[in-house]
């Protein structure tokens, strides 16, 4: 006789955003696992119509706080494609740390202060203040360094100031970007070595789990792809950004107030993982050798490995950024305006990694420079038929365990996407339901 | 001192103010010796039922929201909106200026009926609020001002004059001698002209002051080649519900 059973977490905590997990079991067979969403829808697609191209990029940024840079970036990409702006190699270097400190900034938080207490047995980061300072304070310290790339290059790490369709309305001085340099070599470098010792001593809580899915991602010859490059799916291969509905076919779920996308499968799965497993080929010398270190090859199947896969990532955003530093100061900061003279008017698509995964922006703009018509396909969204996929799967193998720790084994595993639910719906919370 | 139980919320926004609270690193610790963090659902499992101090952040823009505002509100001594999208609508608002029908379809196709919602207020259209922090994002010195104000029993201070006059103080050259449009004359300072002091024009995130001299505004930007209409366009970004109060923008 097979086991009833109904698990519903309602308003799952240490996600970005509101979601439930509503699993449903009868005499043994799974009825429903699912991740609902339940934030409130917000509709930015709308908003943006009739908006000047000049603030396309201020209001996409205040989709998601947390990927308020990662926003700003594929907006300005997809303006400067559909009004034909050029920008400088001075603008994309800059650009590109900006990246990689939201990157490694987003990965932290995720990590540490969101994902870590389930490994701890506590329910949030608080508590390890006083258990686990020292890596609190590691964490804190990449934090702040993350948000320091922010405030010096953008204005400000939470919706960025001077980074603009064309260029930048402000540039850093060589000076700071010295001292960002300097703090990277003395402070991040030891910090992010230690947290990975903790986190190589934590990887045996990681739950043992694995479903092979198709892995999409930006991919770039030239670098481990996060600020531009083309479309990478690793069953079907490389494709333009400009082929994006083609790859994500969003569609809407009634549990979903996020579309859900597929492509080649039922499923996909975008972020840190599948960003690992398409490009680990150009991860930087110490992130391979961080990889290595903690067990993590590619291809891995394991999506709780998600979050190891987002330290290995911290590792390469703050070695590409020395990178990218000496570059800088090796040819000196130029005073250069923005180029904001459009030389035509139509439809632009960009594509950025954002920590989550592959974010899309779709702008078309009419002779006035204001936008018609706006589409944006968030990485979460294109998470959430993988993760209802892996709940399906999940549930079954974890059937006889105590409903106790087949709800924290869910919870896991959505945090190990590290969701952004603002963002999906531009939307978390579990519903088991007895 | 017996700590004070504070608590955060998030409605319909971007939650960016609330990671600006995570980003105090170096203030993070010794706010926790002040307080109780008791609710905090993006960075904690634990629940309570009554706050000395519920901060709110986000826009009321679902029936879900207004049954959850009223049943806070009960439970908190001290209620703060936390941004502009609590204190005003903020970005979400500018929904609001298009029909309901047409944008729920431009996002969810023929699936529009799915997911109920109705026009963005601030959080002060439903309950009672006794602070606001303005903002998108809210300023992090303001926050920790009111923060420790409330802490320690003290009334807040805010400013309700505009932007100009930070902008004045950190000596930048005015946005619009430079050619670029801007909305501090009619914007609250409390952000210390950040966006004009990195090369951007104020975009009027802070909502307007109390006392808008309308004439006088619509006269300078005239002077620098601005049209009335464009400001009220521009004021739709952040203040759609504020624009009926400063009525006329466009006459």
């Amino acid at each position: 006789m097979g086991r009833d059973l109904n698990i519903n977490v309602h308003h799952i905590t240490r996600v970005e955003g509101h979601g439930n997990i509503v699993v449903d079991m009868k005499n043994g067979v799974l009825q429903k696992a699912q991740l609902d969403i339940v934030e409130a829808p917000r509709f930015f697609e709308a908003m943006l119509k009739g908006r000047n191209f000049q603030e396309a990029a201020i209001i996409t940024s205040r989709i998601c706080g947390i990927c308020s840079l990662g926003h700003q970036m594929t907006s300005l990409k997809a303006t400067e494609a559909a009004l034909g702006l050029e920008v400088s190699d001075q603008t994309v270097m800059l650009r590109k740390l900006l990246v990689h400190g939201a990157t490694f900034q987003s990965n932290v938080l995720h990590a540490l202060f969101l994902a870590a207490p389930d490994f701890l047995k506590v329910g949030s980061v608080f508590p390890l203040v006083n258990t686990h300072k020292d890596v609190v304070l590691a964490a804190l310290r990449l934090k702040r360094l993350a948000n320091d790339v922010g405030d010096v290059i953008s204005g400000r790490a939470v919706h960025p100031i001077s980074i603009v369709p064309g260029g930048f309305t402000m540039l850093p001085s060589e000076k700071d970007i010295a001292a960002l340099k300097e703090k990277f070599i003395k402070q991040a470098i030891p910090d992010v070595e230690f947290i990975l010792e903790v986190l190589i001593s934590l990887a045996g809580e990681i739950p043992v789990f694995e479903r092979e899915t198709e892995y999409i991602s930006i991919y770039s010859e030239e670098e481990y792809g996060l600020y531009d490059g083309k479309i990478c799916s690793s069953d079907a291969g490389l494709f333009p950004v400009e082929d994006y509905l083609n790859v994500t076919n969003e569609f809407v779920v009634p549990h979903s107030s996020s579309k859900h996308a597929k492509f080649n499968r039922t499923s996909y799965m975008v972020g840190a993982l599948a960003r690992f497993n398409n490009s680990y080929a150009l991860l930087s010398p110490m992130a391979k050798k961080a990889a290595e270190k903690i067990g993590l090859k590619a291809p891995n199947y394991n999506p709780y490995m998600n979050t190891v896969a987002q330290v290995v990532e911290v590792v390469h955003c703050i070695e590409d950024s020395v990178r990218l530093f000496d570059i800088l100061l090796d040819k000196g900061i130029k005073n250069e305006k923005p180029n904001q003279e459009p030389t035509r008017y139509g439809r632009g698509i960009a594509a950025t990694e954002v920590p989550r995964g592959i974010l899309f922006h779709d702008y078309t703009y009419n002779r006035q420079g204001n936008i018609v018509a706006a589409n944006c396909i968030i990485p979460t969204g294109q998470n959430l038929a993988n993760i209802d996929d892996d709940m399906k799967k999940l549930v079954p193998e974890v059937i006889d365990e105590e409903k106790e720790d087949i709800t924290m084994k869910l919870e896991m595993l959505v945090r190990a996407y590290d969701p952004c639910i603002s963002c999906s719906v531009h939307l978390l919370d579990v519903e088991f339901v007895e | 001192m017996s700590k004070s139980k504070v608590a955060f919320f998030d409605f319909t926004s971007c939650e960016g103010c609330q990671l600006n609270k995570l980003n105090f690193e170096n203030e993070l610790l010794g706010i926790l010796d002040l307080i109780e963090i008791v609710e905090f659902r993006e960075a904690m499992d634990d629940k309570a039922d009554h706050y000395d101090i519920a901060f709110i952040e986000g826009s009321i823009s679902t029936p879900k929201c207004v049954e959850r505002i009223y049943d806070i509100r009960r439970r908190s001594d001290i209620l703060v909106a936390l941004g502009s999208c609590a204190v005003t609508g903020g970005i979400n608002a500018m929904k609001n200026n298009h029909p309901a029908d047409e944008v729920r379809e431009t996002v969810y196709g023929k699936d529009k009926y799915l997911f109920p919602s109705m026009p963005v207020q601030p959080v002060s259209a439903i309950v009672k609020v006794d602070y606001e922090i303005r903002g998108c994002p809210m300023s992090a010195p303001e926050y920790l001002h009111v923060f420790k104000s409330l802490v320690l029993g003290r009334k807040p201070e805010i400013k309700d004059y505009a932007v100009c006059v930070e902008c004045k103080l950190r000596e930048n050259e005015c946005v619009l001698d430079k050619g670029m449009f801007c909305l501090g004359p009619v914007t609250r300072a409390g952000c210390d002209a950040i966006c004009p002091s990195f090369g951007q024009y104020c975009t009027g995130c802070r909502g307007v002051v109390s006392h808008v001299n309308r004439d006088g505004a619509i006269e300078m930007l005239k002077e620098h080649g601005f049209s009335a209409k464009e400001a009220e366009n521009r004021l739709k970004m952040y203040c759609t519900n504020e624009l009926e109060s400063i009525n006329k923008w466009g006459a």
